[in-house]
């Protein structure tokens, strides 16, 4: 049987505004449907780790960033548009 | 032209200064304190060198830090353009000045809305963690433009509005707008602009046009709340020290440092001419068709003001300096020896290279970094060459105050048209406004073209009102005297043939009185010689009567002896 590659993700979010809210759960149905039992999600609150958004780099939220497998890839937005969500998968 | 200002009772204490030259000047002290202000304008206009460098002045002068996200350009780019400007970014960069790469790259994966949190939280933590007083969002439209929503821009834009009320920080958004973008078709597509505008405190818009091919930039305080300002468009600069914003005249009244002291013109008779010369700090306007010598009188004042040991500067507008100099030694006037110690600045300006207001403001520059008490500008008309004309007549007003306000004797000469020198008005209008007019004309006359000068005004000295012959040589500059006949003065020729007739008159009359002197004094002579012969005469006639007289005696003597000698012969007897 082969290794099965787990998918890291990390969503940066900003506390619990609408936008996301909303990224938070059509992230996990994306995964739920795509990845199940095969993803992680790494949920960082820019209002309360402010630093670290700034370290990171992180301008808009809500911020997708796919950590492995590389490449890394982002994806900015609520995540409400399924189609570049696929991009995760390749 | 004046400055409308609103009265309000704001509070000075409330501004955060820009440190920009002029435009602190506008607004009564500077961006309101801890509010929002918009700086919109087209592509180019300065917007970005405007934000940086109030962040720049508020860290350095202010004390107060700033952070600057960068929606457009790279920091690398931005600290690599403040440096053109001298401003060092990287020593201030760490604790007074943060620069934030907010860039998105142009390969972002969107999907659904998103917003600004992130980076406000961001730059929340890095305000807190620097003390940060100012703030510069460069470039939102860039961001807002990813949205594609009008409603989502409007969010974001009242997002960021409440997130700078609430910081307490001075902030400054640019957007691309302005005039550019508001008689654009799209505006209507574009409501977010005025959107921000209305939130904001204060607006300022900046354009850059181009008028005649001349470029010009210039700045207009559109809006703020709670304070006057300025209303006028002010052309500003963009030169080797960042923004400088003109013609903001200060609303009190001009200070003059009036004096009785008197500067030589250069040409001793023109001073006799003027009472004494021209006064200190005055305004000299010297006018004139091509080459009826205004850069020559022009060249003997620099040339006496450099003799007195006075710092400089002399403007020649299209026509290379040195060649100005070059040409003055022709008249003996030698100007190199003063370039070369430093006393005499020449600036060689082209009046295509940019509007009057750019010009005015590389003179004043100029003028302060060489510490000049004398300026000379050669021709001043030049000024309203190129650009807007509206600007360039109140841009030489704004010139003859400033060399007021600041004590500098100022020499403008000004080439006239041929329309010109029948009214003997100048472009500028400046004629009126100058302390001391002089105007510089050919008199063609018996076949010959002679320069004539006349003193046209000359405020609060006595001068001459005759219409004086300039004579160049290279021995020099000088006036000649004044020949007049049948109300006319005579120049060159006429002039020399008149002196020579007053000479030959003057000798005629000598010899002609030497001539009567010797036929009066022959006359005499031979009057004397006259009286003497007379005088001879007479003594001789008088010697004969006494000859006379005593024959006559004699003889009646001898009738009485012969009578008595015949009475004794006749025995008579004596009687």
């Amino acid at each position: 049987m082969s290794k099965v590659t787990i998918f890291k993700f990390r969503l940066y979010v900003a506390g619990d505004a609408p936008n996301s809210t909303q990224a938070i759960a059509n992230l996990k149905l994306f995964c739920e449907k795509h990845l199940k039992n095969r993803y992680e999600i790494e949920e960082v609150d820019v209002l309360r780790e402010p630093e670290r958004s700034l370290a990171d780099g992180v301008l808009l939220t809500p911020l997708l960033v796919r950590i492995a497998p590389t490449p890394v890839r982002k994806i900015v937005g609520n995540l409400s548009d399924q189609n570049p969500l696929l991009l995760l998968l390749e | 032209m004046w400055m409308k200002t609103r009265k309000s009772s704001a509070d000075q204490s409330l501004k955060a200064p820009t440190g920009i030259e002029g435009f602190d000047e506008m607004t009564g002290g500077g961006l309101p304190q801890g509010r929002t202000t918009l700086f919109e304008g087209g592509p180019g206009c300065g917007k970005t060198v405007m934000a940086l460098q109030t962040l720049v002045n508020g860290a350095r002068n202010q004390g107060e830090p700033g952070i600057f996200v960068a929606f457009e350009e790279s920091p690398e780019r931005i600290r690599l353009n403040a440096s053109k400007f001298g401003w060092a970014l990287t020593e201030l960069e760490g604790k007074k000045l943060f620069l934030l790469d907010a860039r998105i790259k142009p390969d972002l994966v969107q999907s659904g809305s998103f917003d600004l949190s992130g980076l406000l939280a961001s730059v929340t933590a890095k305000a807190k963690a620097m003390r940060a007083r100012r703030v510069v969002f460069d470039a939102i439209d860039i961001v807002l433009a990813l949205l594609n929503d009008p409603v989502l821009e409007r969010r974001e834009i009242y997002r960021l509005h409440e997130w700078l009320l609430e910081s307490g920080m001075t902030g400054i958004i640019t957007s691309k707008g302005g005039s550019l973008y508001r008689y654009d078709a799209n505006a209507a597509n574009r409501p977010q602009l005025g959107f921000m505008q209305f939130m904001v405190d204060c607006t300022v818009e900046l354009n850059h046009e181009v008028i005649e091919g001349v470029s010009e930039r210039n700045l207009r305080v559109v809006k703020y709340r709670g304070s006057s300002f300025s209303e006028n468009a002010s052309p500003f600069l963009i030169g080797h020290g960042g923004l400088q914003v003109a013609g903001a005249r200060e609303t009190g009244t001009i200070k003059t440092l009036s004096t009785q002291e008197r500067v030589a013109s250069g040409v001793k008779r023109l001073d006799a001419m003027l009472g004494g010369g021209y006064y200190r700090n005055a305004s000299i306007l010297i006018t004139g068709v091509p080459g009826t010598a205004k850069s020559t009188l022009a060249g003997a004042f620099t040339e006496s003001a450099c003799k007195r040991g006075e710092k400089t500067l002399y403007v020649s507008f299209d026509s290379d300096a040195n060649e100005v100099v070059r040409n003055l030694t022709s008249v003996n006037i030698r100007l190199a020896r003063f370039v070369k110690n430093g006393l005499l600045r020449l600036v060689w300006e082209r009046s295509i290279t940019g509007s009057a207001e750019i010009h005015l403001m590389r003179i004043k520059n100029t003028a302060r970094e060489h510490g000049a008490r004398c300026v000379v500008i050669d021709p001043v008309s030049a000024l309203s060459k190129s650009g807007n004309q509206a600007t360039a007549s109140s841009v030489a007003e704004r010139l003859l105050d400033w060399s007021k306000t600041s004590g500098i004797t100022l020499l403008c000469t000004s080439l006239l048209s041929d329309r010109g020198m029948q009214t003997e008005g100048t472009p500028l209008q400046i004629s009126t406004l100058a302390d001391t007019w002089i105007h510089l004309s050919y008199v063609v006359r018996a076949g010959e073209r002679n320069r004539g000068l006349s003193i046209v005004k000359s405020r609060g000295t006595g001068h001459s009102n005759q219409v004086r012959e300039l004579i160049l040589s290279d021995s020099g500059v000088t006036l000649a005297d004044a020949y007049t006949a049948g109300g006319e003065v005579l120049m060159g020729t006429l002039r020399w043939e008149k002196e020579l007739a007053v000479r030959a008159a003057e000798i005629e009359k000598v010899v002609l009185a030497k001539q009567k002197k010797a036929a009066l004094d022959l006359e005499e002579a031979e009057l004397e010689a006259r009286l003497k012969t007379v005088q001879v005469e007479l003594e001789a006639k008088r010697d004969e009567k006494r000859t006379l007289i005593n024959l006559e005696d004699n003889r009646d003597q001898g009738l009485i002896q012969n009578k008595n000698h015949l009475r004794a012969l006749r025995g008579v007897g004596k009687e």
